[in-house]
């Protein structure tokens, strides 16, 4: 359903280009669940835009394909992929205080979505938009319908966002991290019910997140993403379990569930590098404990692994 | 809401009553009116007769006194030049002031909010570029001098309008109005148009500024992900957005206009309240000029409240706050 | 300063700041004439255009504009400066002070300052002048009772975000006298943005002196500022006689726009906030 190949998206930054997409490629089939794990400066959350057509100036996609129900959707005339998004791919964002518009009520926000890509009378609109509101757990829809996104608490909020991008019954959905900026007990909420709602509604789904264990129990395959580039990218149990790439077993000694009790938490030494400056060869080089000379100039990549050290 | 109209309302007689004092107390020590209304010629005897006429003959702080009784009642005392009620002849006024005013602020409103959002979604534009640097010179222009050019170029050179003056009025729910024929507006144009310049250039930064910062907010990008057209993401998510902090900025430079129209009166020889504020300065013509400042001081303080009840219509955020 | 110069219009906008500066304070030595020495004056030259003898013509009396303008710019600048100064120092501190005093004080300063400037400048400007009368050392009494007011805002506001800084704490831990702090401490690391604004204010100052001295408010007909000399050639305007107006009122717009050209490239640099991302 959806096929990426050899996309990159650049940035013209004041340090020089920024490659925040570099060489990109993965598949998606009909109602399957990817987790795109990395860093913040990792290029993921661009990589979601490019998929929808969002980058801005003065970032763009300069190359690669991406291949959405059979279209292509790079180079696409901007009203053609308007009507895309929203109806067959939809986007949710990270803070769902900031994606709402303030000034507007959830009706008015709810609404013109139905009518950028319908044209019902007012009265259908609103009970497509009451249904969804059902649909996504908010209680009296009716009232809340008439509010204003300051009156709903964060997890409503989100909520309310995830009912606007389900409007369209889209069949694929990118989420960007939407449960960072919620409560830990909102978090589990609000995954659990998007792990319903895609299932309800037959949806593929791309969850963008910094946190592996987010996607652990959840994608059915997990892409990690450093420096632009995707590392490594398997079903869920085989990257989880036996990592290949030495970025992702240093992600999941990180993580605090992965040990209990165990041995201390490792941290990964050093810093994001700038996608404007990074180092010759393999970008993770400066940071890994495995790096050797054979890692400056450009290591040889297995099928999914861009790193020629054998872990497992 | 009440409460805050009250407080407001109670903090203006304070100004008021300041201002008054200040300005009173300030004139009678600058220069006898006398001097300046009787003949030079005349005797003593007719200059003390003048000034028992106006009053002038009491100590400084029983005219106060009466001054602040009559302020009560709603009469500032009569003008000294015209001798008739000082508040009737600035309110006889006050409608050519206005519709200058008016005139000014829809020029630099209705050009300034469009260039502005120009400028601010498409920044590296040679268009946005030239806005931009027309702006800052806008900014730097003296307003009288602009007037200048604009009577120079307009009036003499080309001779397409006239320089000086208000055109035919007419009678408009009890007010003389010019601006309702082409011949008063022909007349009008130079001078609003010279008032709005800076404004402007003002509104065109601002708005700029604005969407600049909003556009890169994520609600714009939501907007876009749903698929909504973006004639509907830039003229109601990001307008309504912009539109709050500029409508305080632009009540604001409603009352900053109308204490401009001073310059612009003076140059264009528009009979309005600003240049008959600097002709009673002139002529020491003490009544007028308090009634002028009280009156300008009562406006400004309205147009402030005025603009903060709109902001709350405006915001959602803000009527809530106050329900609670 | 070198990223200030890279930029080429506030680098531009500098050279010009810089050569307006020397003028006025060369005047006296580089005019062709004193333009206020009567005796040096010859009516038989009186509005002469442009060119000739006299580069930028000359007035009803006869002299030379552009001495006139030089001495004028002499006038317009100091005023600016001076009230700018002053301002600056005295809106300065008590912003300052209020920030580091706090309870009723800065309430009531900050009434004063939100009150004031919700009026125009120019009304309160005139207001002032109305009641003290001409002069210079008024006009500049007037401008500063104008501006003082922004800088004790900007001040205030500056200094509460110093206030609650760690090295702020340092300095009270040690036992410093509070005048020590506010002078060594505080004020020192509000400067920014009264920089900032003080460019703005200058700006704004010279072009309201030019306003009240072209209404006939301002300065005395002795020291003619620039305003005074566009205003003494309106009169010649309509007859076509443009130079007399023209050309002080150019040596105007370029003052404001150096000033605001160096002051919009300053907010873009000291004010990390606002720097273009």
């Amino acid at each position: 359903m959806l096929e990426i190949e050899n996309l990159v998206t650049e940035f013209a930054t004041r340090d020089g280009i920024a490659r925040a997409v570099n060489d990109v490629s993965f598949e998606l089939k009909p109602k399957e669940i990817l987790g795109v794990v990395g860093e913040s400066g990792s290029g993921k959350s661009v990589l979601g835009y490019s998929m929808i057509g969002l980058v801005d100036p003065p970032g763009r996609v300069v190359s690669g394909s991406v291949r959405f129900e059979g279209r292509e959707l790079i180079g696409l005339p901007e009203e053609e992929m308007r009507a895309l998004r929203g109806k067959r791919i939809a986007m949710i964002f990270q803070d769902p205080m900031m994606t709402l518009n303030p000034v507007l009520s959830i009706e008015t926000q709810m609404v013109e979505t139905v009518f950028a890509h319908e044209s019902f009378d007012r009265a259908k609109a609103r009970k497509i938009c009451l249904e969804n509101l059902e649909l996504v757990g908010i209680a009296s829809p009716e009232r809340r319908l008439k509010q204003y996104p300051h009156e709903f608490s964060g997890g409503m909020r989100q909520r309310v966002a995830i009912a606007i991008a389900l409007l369209h019954r889209p069949a694929l959905i990118i989420a960007d991290e939407p449960t960072t900026a919620l409560d830990v007990t909102v978090q589990g909420q609000i995954l659990y019910e998007m792990q319903r709602l895609v299932r309800e509604t037959g949806a593929a789904l791309v969850w963008i997140t910094h946190d592996l264990s987010v996607v652990a129990g959840f994608a059915d395959s997990v892409a990690v993403m450093y420096a632009g580039r995707i590392v490594e990218n398997g079903r869920t149990e085989d990257v989880l379990h036996s990592p290949r790439h030495p970025y992702t077993r240093s992600l999941l000694d990180s993580v605090p569930a992965n040990n209990i009790g165990q041995v201390r938490l490792r941290q990964i030494p050093g810093m994001t590098p700038s996608l404007a400056r990074l180092p010759a060869g393999c970008s993770f080089r400066e940071r890994c404990g495995h790096a050797d000379a054979q890692c400056s100039s450009m290591p040889e990549m297995k099928t999914s692994v861009r790193c020629h050290h054998p872990l497992c | 809401m009440t409460v805050y109209v009250l407080r407001r309302l109670a903090q203006t007689l304070l100004v008021l009553f300041v201002t008054s004092g200040l300005v009173f107390g300030g004139l009678y020590l600058v220069g006898d009116p006398v001097e300046i209304l009787v003949n030079p010629q005349a005797d003593q005897e007719e200059r003390a007769r003048t000034a028992a006429a106006l009053g002038l003959d009491k100590p400084v702080l029983e005219q106060y006194g009466l001054f602040l009784k009559g302020m009560f009642a709603g009469d500032l005392g009569k003008s000294f030049v015209f001798g008739r009620p000082a508040l009737e002849v600035i309110l006889e006024r006050m409608p050519a002031t206005l519709e200058l005013a008016f005139l000014a602020m829809l020029m630099s409103v209705g050009l300034g909010i469009p260039l502005g959002l120009y400028a601010g979604l498409y920044p590296d534009r040679k268009t946005s570029k030239a806005i931009m640097a027309g702006s800052i010179l806008g900014f730097s222009l003296p307003t009288f001098w602009v007037g200048l050019l604009l009577i120079m170029v307009f009036a003499v050179q080309l001779g397409w309008l006239p320089s000086t003056g208000r055109g035919p009025t007419e009678n408009v729910f009890g007010f003389s109005i010019s601006i309702f024929s082409v011949e008063g507006l022909r007349y009008a144009f130079l001078p609003s148009l010279n008032l709005a310049l800076f404004k402007l250039s003002l509104i065109i930064r601002l708005t700029r500024a604005q969407v600049r910062e909003q556009a890169l907010l994520d609600y714009i990008r939501f907007a876009r992900a749903k698929g909504l057209p973006r004639s509907r993401v830039i003229g109601v998510h990001l307008l309504k957005n912009i539109l709050i902090p500029l409508v305080t900025v632009i009540g604001l430079e409603l009352g900053s206009v109308i204490a401009f129209a001073i310059v612009t009166e003076s140059i264009f020889a528009w009979p309005g309240m600003g240049k008959l504020v600097i002709d009673s300065i002139f002529q020491l013509d003490r009544p007028v000029v308090v009634a002028y400042l009280l009156v300008v001081v009562f406006m400004f303080i309205m147009i402030n409240l005025v603009v903060d009840v709109l902001y709350s219509a405006l915001d959602p955020r803000v009527r809530i706050a106050e329900a609670k | 300063m070198k990223e200030f110069l890279s930029n080429r219009i506030a680098a531009t906008g500098l050279a010009m700041l810089m050569v307006v500066i020397a003028i006025a304070l060369f005047a006296p030595w580089i005019s062709p004439q004193n333009p206020y020495d009567l005796g040096k004056l010859d009516l038989m030259d009186s509005r002469l255009e442009p060119g000739g003898k006299y580069l930028l013509g000359t007035d009803g009396q006869g002299r030379d504009m552009l001495s006139a303008i030089f001495y004028g710019l002499r006038v317009s600048l100091l005023v600016g400066a001076a009230s700018g100064v002053i301002a600056l120092t005295l809106g300065g501190l008590l912003g300052v002070l209020a920030a580091y005093v706090g309870g009723r004080f800065e309430s009531i300063l900050m009434r004063i300052v939100d009150i004031q400037l919700g009026f125009p400048a120019i009304l309160v400007a005139l207001i002032l002048i109305a009641v003290l009368g001409k002069g210079v050392d008024k006009i500049i009494f007037a401008l500063v009772c104008v501006q003082w007011a922004y800088y004790a805002r900007t001040a205030r506001s500056a200094a509460l975000v110093e206030r609650g800084k760690e090295y702020m704490e340092a300095a009270r831990g040690l036992g410093l006298s509070r005048t020590r702090i506010v002078l060594k401490h505080l004020l020192p690391n509000a400067s920014p943005p009264l920089i900032v604004v003080g460019t703005v204010q200058v700006a704004h100052a010279i072009a309201l002196e030019a306003t009240l001295s072209f209404l006939g408010l301002g300065l005395p007909a002795t020291e003619p500022s620039l305003g005074l000399l566009i205003a003494n050639g309106y009169e010649y305007l309509l007859s076509g006689k443009y130079w007399i107006s023209m050309y002080p009122g150019v040596a105007l717009l370029l003052t404001i726009l150096a000033i605001n050209l160096v002051g919009d490239q300053l907010r873009d640099q000291l004010n990390p906030r606002l720097s273009r991302a």
